[in-house]
C-alpha cells in the first residue's frame, strides 16, 4: 500500500518510493538521507501534532508534515 | 605549519576533538549547529606545528545557509594541507555521504571514526580496515571526548599533510560517469582547481555551480536526452544522491556488526524520549524543568515551607545555611543552593569592600567609622563607593548566574536543547518562525552576541530579521543580575516571591516573543517558513568535561569584563555621581540631585514617565541605571548600587523602596526589551542591512517602552482594582488571540490559493 511519510501512524514502517518537491527543500532531504529505497519508521509526533520524528538509516530526523508530505512511501506489512 | 581542517556533520564531535587537540574551550553542545563560524589552533606535540581548523557542521558540500558556506569555500579556496573528515560511528551511512563527496576534492583526507567507544558499549563490533581499504585513504579510530587515539591521528595527519591525493568518484554508471569526465574535462580546460568535485556538483544541479558556471550547463542537457533512468528519469539531483547511498549500503553496510543486544529492543534515548516529548506530557515537563531550574536557582524557600507556615528558629547551622550576612530573625525557609551561595558571596565581597575602607581611612576603626572616612576622601570614595560597591552589587550574583549556566550546559549536553526546538517548532511555526529560529533564541538565554551570530543557520533573511529582533525577549546572562536584585527587591517590599518573579520574566519573555512574531507577521508581506528538518542527537550524561569547561569560560568572560569594561564604566558613573554644580560652582557636591547623573537622569526621567517607574522621586536613578545598562547590562545593577548607597546597615535591595509591584515589573520588562550592550548592537549591525539594522533599533526601544508602559498601567488597575485588572488583561489576550487567529485564516487562504492554482 503506498501513501505519504505524513500520514503514516506511530510504528508503522515503509520504504521510500520517491521524493517530491523541489529546490533546497528536496535537496535537504536527500543529503539527510531521505532517498528513494531507504527505510523509515515513524516514531512520534510531538506534543502539538507537528513536527514528527522518525527513525531513517539509524538515525533520528525531526521534520515537519509539510515536508513529510513531499515523502512517497510503501507501507511495509 | 601545516594546516589541517575538521570537517563532518553537525553534531559529530569536531569541536570535541579541536578543544582536546589545542587545549581550547570553545563552546561544545549537544545539538546541531553550535559552530557558526570557524575556529583556529594549534596542535603542537609532534616535529611540526600544525594549525587545526575548526569548521561549521555540514551534512554536504552543497550548502544551503552561510555557515555552511564557509565550510565549503574553505575546503575548496583556503587550500588546507590536509582534512580530518570526522565520522560518528554510531552513523555511519549519513556520516559517509559527505565523505564520498569529499573524496572528488584534490587534498589528502584522514578520516577520523569517533564515537567508537560507544559502540564497543553497545556490545556492537566496527571493523576500520574495510573503511580503510575501501575508501583508500588512512582511518583511525579515535574517541574524541575521552581523548582516545587522538595522537595517533595527529601523526598520520601530519604524514599526510606531505602528500597529494588526486579526487576520485565512486560512480560506476558507465553514462553518468562518462558525463562526469565529460564535464570534468571541460573545467580542466577553463582552468579550474578540483574539475572533478565542481563536475559532479554542476551534474547534480548545485546552486553555487549552476550560477558559477552556468555555460557548461548544455553539456549536461544534452546528457539529459541519453540518461533516463528507470526511477529517476533526468532527475540528475535524484539520480546522484541516491547512488551515494546506494554505494554507501552496498560496500559498508558489513563494517558495523550490530549484536542482537543492540538490534533488539530500543535505545536509550527513544526510552528518554517516550517521556520528554510525550504527546500530552512533553510540554508541561518542559515548563516545570524551567520552573525546577529557577526555584533551585533563586527561591529563597526551597522546600516551600515558609508557604506551608512553618519558620525556623534561628540557630547555628540556619546561620551557615544563609550566609554569614544573616540579621537573626526567624527564617521563612531553607533558602536554595542559588541563594545560598549568593549570601556567601554577598558576605565575602562586603568583607573585602571593609578592608578597603579600612585601609583607605588609614586604619581607623574597622567597620562604620572607616567606611564614612573613607567616603570622606576622594580616591577613598572612588574605591569604595564607586568601583567597589558597583563590582560588589554585580560579583555578588556569580554564584546565582554560574547555577542558572549549569543548568543551561546540562540541557544542552545531554541532547534536551534539541528536543526543546522540536516540541516547541510548531507553536513557533504558526507566528512566522521555524523550530530552527528557537536555537539561536536559547543561545540567546546565554548571550545575545553569539546568538545573533547563530541566526546565521537560517536561510531566509525575512526570518533572520525577525529572529535578531527577537532576541532581547530572551534574558541574557548579564541581564541576570537585574532580575536577582528586583526579585530581592521584591521580595523585601513583600511583594512575592524571588523564584516565580525570575521565572516568570523568563517565560514571560518567550511568550512575548511569540505575540511580537505574531505582530511581526501580520504587518508583513512574507510568509515564507524555512524548513525544518533536523537531527535528533542521541541523549548522554552531560560530560563534566564539556560543561566544566563552559562554565569556565563563562567564568573568565565575567571576571574579565567586570575588570575591564565594568570597572571603567563604574569609574565613569562615579565621577558623573559625585561631581556636579553646587553654589553656582563645579565641585565635589553633597546632593546627590545635583550631581551630573543627577541632572541626566533628571533629564532623561520626563522621557520614561509613561513606563511608570520614573515617576517617583527615585526615578531618575532607574533612568540613569538603564542608560547605563547600554555599555554593559550588569551596569545597570552596579550603577544602582553606587545611586542608592544605603550604607551599611541596609542590603541594596532594602534600599530600594521607592517602587510598587507594577513599577518593579515595568522596569523589569523595559530592561528586557530595551537595547541590548553596545556589543550585541554591534554584531546585529554587521549581520543586517543598514535600513534592516536601523528598523531593528527603532523595533527593540518601540517595544520596550510600549510593553513597559503597558505592564506599568495594567498592573497598577490590579493595584486598585483586582477586576478591573483582570477585564483588561482578558481584553489584552483576546486582540492577541484575535489577531493570531487571524494570521492562521490568511494562511489557510494563502494555502488555498496556491493548491488550486
Amino acid at each position: 500500500m503506498q501513501k505519504k511519510l505524513e500520514d503514516f501512524i506511530i510504528g508503522e514502517t515503509g520504504q521510500i518510493l520517491k521524493v517530491e518537491g523541489e529546490g533546497r527543500i528536496r535537496r535537504r532531504l536527500f543529503d539527510m538521507g531521505v532517498t528513494p529505497g531507504a527505510m523509515v519508521t515513524m516514531k512520534k509526533k510531538a506534543p502539538l501534532g507537528d513536527p514528527i520524528e522518525v527513525t531513517i538509516r539509524g538515525y533520528e530526523l525531526s521534520l515537519r508534515k509539510d515536508e513529510a508530505n513531499l515523502v512517497l512511501m510503501e507501507v511495509e506489512k | 605549519m601545516k594546516t589541517a581542517a575538521l570537517l563532518g556533520n553537525p553534531n559529530c564531535g569536531k569541536t570535541t576533538l579541536f578543544n582536546a587537540l589545542t587545549g581550547s574551550t570553545a563552546h561544545v553542545g549537544n545539538w546541531p549547529g553550535v559552530t557558526v563560524d570557524k575556529k583556529t589552533g594549534t596542535y603542537k606535540k609532534l616535529k611540526e606545528e600544525i594549525e587545526i581548523v575548526d569548521l561549521p557542521g555540514i551534512y554536504s558540500l552543497s550548502p544551503y545557509t552561510p555557515e555552511e558556506v564557509i565550510s565549503r569555500n574553505f575546503i575548496l579556496d583556503e587550500n588546507p594541507d590536509v582534512v580530518i573528515n570526522i565520522i560518528d560511528a554510531t552513523n555511519l551511512e549519513r556520516n559517509l555521504y559527505l565523505t564520498t563527496q569529499l573524496l572528488e576534492i584534490n587534498v589528502p583526507v584522514v578520516i577520523a571514526l569517533n564515537m567508537t567507544d560507544i559502540i564497543k558499549k553497545n556490545g556492537d563490533k566496527i571493523d576500520a580496515k574495510i573503511l580503510e581499504q575501501k575508501l583508500g585513504v588512512p582511518v583511525v579510530e579515535i574517541s574524541a571526548l575521552r581523548g582516545d587515539g587522538i595522537d595517533e591521528l595527529m601523526r598520520i595527519t601530519l604524514e599526510e599533510s606531505y602528500r597529494t591525493r588526486e579526487g576520485k568518484t565512486l560512480f560506476e554508471d558507465k553514462q553518468l560517469l562518462h558525463l562526469i569526465t565529460d564535464v570534468k574535462i571541460a573545467f580542466e580546460g577553463k582552468g579550474v582547481n578540483n574539475p572533478l568535485f565542481h563536475s559532479v556538483k554542476l551534474v547534480e544541479n548545485d546552486e553555487i555551480e549552476v550560477k558559477d558556471h552556468s555555460d557548461l550547463l548544455t553539456i549536461v542537457s544534452k546528457y539529459k536526452e541519453i540518461i533516463n533512468d528507470e526511477i529517476f528519469g533526468d532527475d540528475f539531483e535524484a539520480l546522484i544522491a541516491d547512488a551515494r547511498y546506494k554505494y554507501i549500503e552496498k560496500e559498508f553496510g558489513n563494517v558495523v556488526s550490530v549484536s542482537a543486544k543492540s538490534s533488539n529492543g530500543e535505545t536509550k534515548s527513544s526510552r528518554i524520549d517516550k517521556v520528554l516529548t510525550h504527546r500530552i506530557w512533553g510540554l508541561p515537563i518542559f515548563i516545570a524543568i524551567m520552573f525546577l531550574i529557577f526555584h533551585f536557582t533563586f527561591s529563597e524557600d526551597l522546600f516551600f515551607m515558609g508557604k506551608m507556615g512553618l519558620s525556623i528558629e534561628n540557630e547555628g547551622w540556619v546561620n551557615f545555611f544563609t550566609g554569614m550576612g544573616y540579621e537573626g530573625e526567624a527564617l521563612e525557609g531553607i533558602p536554595s543552593i542559588g541563594v545560598f551561595l549568593q549570601s556567601w558571596m554577598g558576605w565575602l565581597t562586603g568583607q573585602f569592600i571593609a578592608g578597603f575602607q579600612w585601609i583607605c581611612s588609614g586604619f581607623q576603626e574597622f567597620g562604620d567609622v572607616a567606611a564614612n572616612a573613607a567616603s570622606s576622601t576622594w580616591y577613598g570614595s572612588l574605591i569604595c563607593d564607586g568601583v567597589l560597591t558597583g563590582l560588589d552589587a554585580v560579583c555578588s550574583f556569580i554564584p546565582q548566574i554560574m547555577l542558572l549556566f549549569l543548568f543551561i550546559a546540562i540541557m544542552e549536553d545531554t541532547g534536551y536543547m534539541a528536543r526543546i526546538a522540536f516540541i516547541l517548532d510548531r507553536a513557533f511555526r504558526k507566528f512566522g518562525l521555524s523550530g530552527k529560529a528557537f536555537i539561536p533564541m536559547l543561545t540567546g538565554f546565554g548571550c545575545s552576541v553569539p546568538a545573533i551570530m547563530a541566526t546565521r543557520t537560517i536561510e531566509n533573511d525575512v526570518e533572520k530579521n525577525r529572529t535578531i529582533r527577537l532576541m532581547t525577549c530572551f534574558s541574557c546572562g548579564a541581564k541576570a543580575p537585574i532580575w536577582a536584585l528586583l526579585a530581592a527587591v521584591a521580595v523585601a517590599c513583600g511583594f512575592g516571591y524571588a523564584d516565580i518573579f525570575v521565572f516568570s520574566i523568563y517565560i514571560g519573555g518567550i511568550a512575548l516573543a511569540v505575540i511580537l512574531a505574531i505582530l511581526m507577521r501580520v504587518f508583513s508581506k512574507d510568509k515564507y517558513v524555512s524548513p525544518f528538518i533536523m537531527e535528533l542527537p542521541q541523549y548522554h550524561l552531560p560530560q563534566p568535561k564539556n560543561v566544566g569547561a563552559h562554565l569556565w569560560e563563562k567564568l573568565k568572560h565575567y571576571v574579565y569584563k567586570a575588570a575591564t569594561i565594568l570597572t571603567a564604566s563604574l569609574i565613569v558613573i562615579w565621577f558623573l555621581n559625585t561631581f556636579g554644580f553646587e553654589n553656582g560652582s563645579f565641585c565635589m557636591v553633597e546632593e546627590i540631585e545635583h550631581s551630573l547623573i543627577g541632572y541626566i537622569g533628571m533629564g532623561l526621567k520626563y522621557l520614561f514617565y509613561p513606563c511608570g517607574w520614573a515617576i517617583n522621586s527615585d526615578g531618575w536613578k532607574f533612568a540613569a541605571a538603564s542608560v547605563t545598562g547600554l555599555v554593559a547590562k550588569e551596569d545597570v545593577v552596579g550603577t544602582m548600587a553606587i545611586l542608592f548607597n544605603g550604607g551599611a546597615e541596609d542590603t541594596l535591595a532594602e534600599s530600594i523602596t521607592s517602587l510598587s509591584a507594577a513599577g518593579i515589573y515595568s522596569f523589569a520588562i523595559f530592561n528586557l526589551l530595551t537595547f541590548p550592550c553596545m556589543a550585541a548592537i554591534a554584531t546585529a549591525k554587521s549581520e543586517q542591512t543598514k535600513k534592516e539594522f536601523l528598523k531593528t533599533l527603532g523595533f527593540w526601544f518601540g517595544v520596550s517602552y510600549g510593553m513597559s508602559s503597558l505592564v506599568y498601567w495594567v498592573g497598577t488597575l490590579y493595584e486598585v482594582s483586582i477586576v478591573g485588572g483582570i477585564l483588561v488583561t482578558l481584553a489584552i489576550i483576546g486582540l492577541v488571540v484575535f489577531a493570531s487567529f487571524l494570521v492562521m485564516k490568511k494562511d489557510k487562504f494563502t494555502f488555498k490559493t496556491k493548491s488550486s492554482s
